[in-house]
Formats: structure tokens, sequence, C-alpha cells
């Protein structure tokens, strides 16, 4: 039986009120941004955020944040580790009466697949074992993107960036494949984990609302189309995160304790589609076709989708 | 001496569970690891009512502890060497932050080579980090010293965290008897922490830690927490004054032995300087006038209190038990420069580098110090950086190499 929407069936049920203001200091574009806003609409107010470096670090630049909740930046590596504390601290200030129970937060990690893919690993991971309860929302725009786009764990084959250039040796650009960092985090089993886009916002509010219903780890991985370094008009964010999901690449899917559900099974248009719209991929067309490239690239996603399929 | 025989680490643990603290956030390294399993078990057994998470690493450890501070708990946590550098970073944060929580540091020399025992290049490595130090000489007062460390760091005029001090092995690990106070004294000592500018909550959403576009803001911000470290000087001598009236025991940011009528000074810190306090003794037997200032607070630094212990003396020897390779000693720097502006400085500053990876400091090593200083007190011109390795170790440390080498080489 296919994946049902329980809450978020129309365009309509989505709240209209806002929780993250415009007027920050990120792209225009940016894909991350859109999947935070529609995160916002169910996570609401009583949030504090607690913030990796990256690009999302611009949000709460002094003396502004887009926010009408809280915000705590901490480290590159450490976000969880801060979320930690915060969450611990709560709950024995709530326990000694210190704190009244109304004045409770939800605690949310938000960092880019840098911090998230790279260095942040060993502090989620110990989140994850330790069972806290928190929410994780990675902004995956697949490099390090706040210092200008170089490759991290997240960037995909074939993309180029300013430290995975095209060269003789490498024509196709980045040779490794992207770290599957949705399986990483599935190995410890945590009640909720969630891959989002924001194109699909009905399926993205959904998630955060199924996740709220559980304790403990709430793990969101947002594809965070990314105009400035994808390189494509800001304007086609909407079109390229939909490529995303449509031709395959960018599956959406949940796991619940473990128990994968992909909630959209896409048609399935040629991965071409997606690439051909970006900057970071134009090598893999002009001055010449690298059909083999494009041809592997195609392959990962057929395998994938077979192995979903059956 | 009354009271209960303890080494420095359960005297540190029993420092948290008297001020009370709420949360814990832990990583075991040897030589600190004794604090946080006596904290584990009192936490486990309802004695502290103390939420205690063992972390990921040191890293995360000091993020958890800096976050929770910054939420409203009071917060203890403690490493050493390795440990403390590995959340170098965060310590910054957390001073930034300005969360008010005590970190107990058992030092250990720095690798490499790795080694368990101590000298002081860990501690001082955060010497810039924006938390204050105290460091400590006896297992009471590192339990003393957790007590006032709370209350200053937690004075509004000071805000910031406070690292707290003990030599490895030599006093994690030395039973002394250590008088533990009573819990109706520590409250009326130490009040509860209810920060008035710190706290996530949701009638009272902040931003904590955020970017700032330039130098303007970053300089105000930087600039108050120089601020206020500096005012943790009176707010150490208040404390001081209060710990002294409830418990009968006086800390003051340095601590003078024999200096009365003493021509040349010896300047250390930690639990070594109970040999330095013995060697004094000795050599006052041979009737030379020699005394010992022992620094207490390292941040903020005590300048006119050092100033005031070593003004008009001939000489002054300071003993480093850290070394800044290509420098030399670093406290010695830092007397040096308190010393400069003042008119009647001592004629000649020595600087000796002594005691690293735990190595001994002898009774002949001592002697050679005050020989040394006082010629050169003579002279009016200091000496130093001196290495200090007795022949005894020169031959021990020969007899390893040819061992290293391979017996016929």
């Amino acid at each position: 039986m296919p994946w049902q929407r329980g809450t978020f069936k129309k365009i309509k049920q989505i709240p209209s009120e806002e929780h993250v203001f415009p007027g920050t200091a990120l792209c225009a574009g940016c894909g991350g941004l859109e999947a935070l806003r529609l995160a916002a609409k169910v996570l609401g107010d009583d949030v504090v955020y607690v913030n990796a470096a990256g690009c999302f670090t611009m949000l709460a630049a002094y003396p502004f944040t887009p926010f009408k909740g809280s915000w705590l930046y901490t480290t590159m590596g450490s976000a969880p580790a801060g979320a930690q504390g915060v969450r611990d601290a709560l709950d024995v200030l709530i326990a000694k009466g210190r704190l009244a129970k109304d004045e409770n937060l939800k605690v949310v990690v938000l960092g880019g697949d840098g911090s998230t893919y790279d260095m942040a690993l060993s502090s989620t991971s110990g989140a994850l074992y330790r069972g806290l309860d928190f929410y994780y929302f990675c902004y995956d725009n697949e490099a390090y993107g706040n210092t200008g786009m170089q490759r991290s764990p997240s960037t995909p084959y074939g993309a180029r960036t300013a430290t995975s250039p095209c060269s003789l040796q490498h024509p196709a650009g980045t040779m490794q494949e992207k770290k599957d960092i949705f399986e990483i985090w599935r190995a410890h089993t945590p009640p909720y984990i969630a891959t989002v886009a924001p194109r699909y916002p009905l399926d993205l509010e959904e998630k955060f609302a199924r996740a709220a219903k559980f304790t403990g780890p709430k793990m969101f991985l947002a594809l965070s189309a990314c105009p400035t370094g994808w390189l494509y008009d800001p304007g086609e964010t909407p079109e390229v995160a939909k490529l995303a999901v449509e031709t395959g690449l960018w599956p959406l899917k949940e796991a619940i304790n473990g128990s994968v559900t992909h909630t959209y099974i896409p048609k399935r248009k040629p991965v071409e589609e997606y690439l051909k719209l970006q900057g970071r991929f134009r090598h893999l067309f002009e001055p010449a076709r690298q059909d083999e490239a494009i041809q592997h690239i195609q392959e990962r996603v057929d395998t994938y989708w077979k192995q979903v399929n059956g | 001496m009354a009271g209960e025989m303890m080494t420095g680490n359960l005297a540190a643990a029993w420092g948290a569970r008297l001020a009370g603290v709420d949360y814990i956030p832990a990583f075991p390294i040897t030589p600190q690891t004794e604090i946080v399993e006596a904290l584990a078990t009192w936490c486990e057994s309802g004695a502290m009512a103390a939420r205690f998470v063992t972390m990921d690493s040191e890293h995360s450890m000091m993020t958890a502890a800096g976050a929770a501070a910054a939420t409203g708990a009071r917060v203890f946590t403690a490493t050493s060497s390795q440990g403390l550098l590995y959340a170098m970073e965060v310590l910054y944060s957390i001073s930034g932050w300005r969360a008010p929580l005590v970190l107990v540091n058992v030092s250990r020399a720095l690798a490499a080579p790795i080694t368990l025992e101590p000298d002081h290049n860990d501690v001082l490595a955060a010497r810039d980090s924006g938390f204050l130090q105290i460091h400590a000489e006896t297992c009471q007062e590192v339990l003393d010293s957790i007590l006032m460390a709370y209350r200053i760091a937690e004075d509004a005029r000071v805000m910031l965290p406070v690292i707290v001090n003990l030599d490895g092995f030599y006093l994690s690990f030395t039973r002394e008897p250590v008088i533990l106070p009573a819990p109706e004294q520590v409250a009326q000592f130490l009040p509860p922490f209810r920060p008035a500018h710190l706290g996530f909550k949701a009638s009272a959403p902040h931003a904590l830690g955020v970017a700032v576009l330039g130098g303007t803001p970053y300089s105000y911000f930087r600039h108050q927490m120089h601020l206020a470290a500096m005012n943790a000087l009176d707010v150490h001598s208040e404390t001081a004054a209060a710990f002294e009236r409830l418990f009968g025991r006086r800390y003051d940011v340095v601590e003078g032995y024999r200096l009365d009528d003493a021509e040349d000074v010896l300047v250390m810190t930690n639990a070594f300087a109970s040999r330095g306090k013995v060697a004094v003794d000795a050599a006052r037997a041979e009737g030379r006038r020699v005394g010992l200032l022992r620094l207490r607070m390292i941040r903020p630094w005590p300048a006119d209190a050092i100033r005031d212990a070593l003004r008009s003396r001939r000489a002054v020897a300071v003993l480093d038990q850290n070394l800044a390779p290509g420098q030399g000693g670093i406290l010695f720097q830092e007397i040096a420069a308190s010393l400069y502006g003042e008119p009647l400085r001592p004629r000649a500053l020595c600087s000796f580098i002594g005691g690293l990876g735990g190595k001994n400091l002898s009774e002949g090593e001592f002697r050679a110090i005050f020989d040394q200083t006082a010629e050169a007190g003579v002279r009016g011109k200091g000496i130093g950086p001196i290495l200090l390795y007795t022949e005894a170790e020169h031959r021990e440390m020969t007899q390893l190499q040819a061992l290293a080498g391979g017996l016929n080489s």
C-alpha cells in the first residue's frame, strides 16, 4: 500500500503563519531556507535552533534573527552536543521546578552537509546513540557552500566544485560517490528519519507532523537546491528541486525505527534533465559530451530504484 | 589536621557535589577519570540531584556543558591534557556565551611524546580563552576553589567560566586530609544559580553566539569579556573574605611563603609549590633569606598582587612547569611584563624550566636555583631560560637511548 499523508492532504492545509521571516543574508533562491520555512510551520516558535557553522550561520547576524524562537550558534563539529546540553538543561530545570513546563522548547539542530557528513559525525552519532530527544535538520546543498563550494562527502559524482575541478585525469570533476548519511543515521535506529525537498511541501509538512509523535532523535535531510553553488538562476530552484526528485536522484523517504518507506515513487525522468540545468554539471555536456559519466549516474539511480521496487 | 583522607580527584568531585550542580557532561581521560566516576556513582545513587551524561568526546562534552550553562543550569565538568586541547575551540565559545560553568583540569603533559604525568602546558594553552583560572596546591584547596569558582563565575559582574587546575598524579592521586564543608554552610556561601541574562525559554526567546559583521561589534563583546575578567579580581577578594568567615580558610590570588624579609623569591604554581616551600625552609635553615610566591589565580592575572609581593626584591626566579619552545617559560613572560613598569623592580629576573612531564624537582635543583638567582641578583642581570636536568637524569636518558638504538649500536 502506498504511503498516505494523514494530516497534509491539500496545500490549503499548510498554515499561512510564518515562523522564519524574510530579509536574511542568505542567497536568493536558497532551497534550504525554503525547506526550513516549511518545516517551521510545523515546528512553530517554541524552538531553540542549535546551529553548526555553515550558510545558515548567517541567519542570525547581530542584531537580527529571522526567528521568533531562540538560537545558539555552537561550532561546526558539535551542534548535536549543544542540543544535548540545552535539552538536558531544560529537562533538569523543569524537573526541579525552576522552569515552568509551558516554557519548554523543541531543540532543533541546523547543520549543513559539511558539518553533518564530515565534522559533526561523531557528535551526531553520540546524540543518536544516547537517544537524544531533538530534531536534526540538515540542509544539504552537496558541498561546503558558505566557503564557496568546495567538495564535501555529500557532493555527487560528476559535480564540479572548487576543490574537485575538471581535469584531464578527472574529466567528470568529483569522482567519489555521495556518502549515504541516511543509512549511516539508520544504522543507529533512531525513531524517525526522513528526506525532504522544498518542492514537495505536503510531503515535507507531513513528515514533520509525523516526527512530532516520536520521542528521541528526529532526523531530516533536506535537499537544498543551491543557485549560487550549483550554478543556475535563483528562479529555477523549484524546478531543480523538482527534477532532483522526479529523476530519482533524491528519493523522498522515511525510516520509522529503522523501517524504510519511500513516500513518493517518481516516474523517473532521465537524470540528464536534472544535470543539464546546472552549471556544476555543464562539463558533462560540453565542450564534449561525457556519455560514460552521465550513464554512470543514470545506472546508479536505476540500481537504487530497482532495489526499492524489488 | 582534621578531615577525611581523600585524593585531589575525589576532593574535586566533592566540590561539584557540594556546589549542588545540575548537570555533568563527562568523558574519561587519565588522570581525571576518578572525578567523573565518583560523580556518576553519586548521580546514580541519588546522592546528587544532577544529570550525568557521557559524551562522545571532550569537544562534545564542553559543547554540552556550555550549552546547558547557557540554558541556565549549574554545570560541572572535568578533563585533562589532550582532552582540554581537543575541546579548545569550545572554551572560547563558552566564555563568549558568558556561560559561568566550572571545569576542573587535572594537568597532564601534552603529546608528543605521549605521557600521563603532569606539567602545565595543557592548562596554560587555555590562558587566552576567556576562562578564569585558579591553580590549587592541596586537595583541600581543590575542593574549596571549586566552591569559590562558582560564586565568582556566577557573579553578575563576571559571568565567565572558570578552570580549577590540579596536578595529575601528584595531587589527583595523592590522599590528603580534606575537611568537607557542611552543606548548610555551602548554601550560605553559594547562592542558587539564577542568571538574569541567560536561559532559553518560550516566553523570552533570545539568540546567543550569533555572527557579527565587522570589528565594531566583535571588539565590543571581546572588550566586555576582558573587563568582566578583570572584575573577577575584586570579586575573588570578596569571595575569599566570605569563604574565610564561614569556613576559616583563606585563599588569596597569590600566596606568599616566608616572604617578609626575603631577598630572593621563587615563583611557582600548583602542587610542586609544596616542594618549593620545603626547599625554602631548607635554605632558610642555612641562613638564606629566600621566600616563595605561589600564583593561585592565573586569570585574571593578579598583576598588582604580584608587584606588591616582588617589589624591592634582589632577584626573582620563576620556575615554569611548562615550555613554550623557542620562547621559554610562559609565566616568566607574564611576570616580567608585570614588573617592567615597576620602579622598584627586582635587580634580576631568572627563568627556570622544570618538572616537565612530572619530572622530579630535587633538593639539588632547588639549591642551584637559589644559588644562581642570588648571583644574578648580585650581578643585576637575569638568566634563563635554564632547562633543569640533573646529571643522574642525563645518565638515565643515555641508557634509554642506548636501549632504543639497540645495544650494539
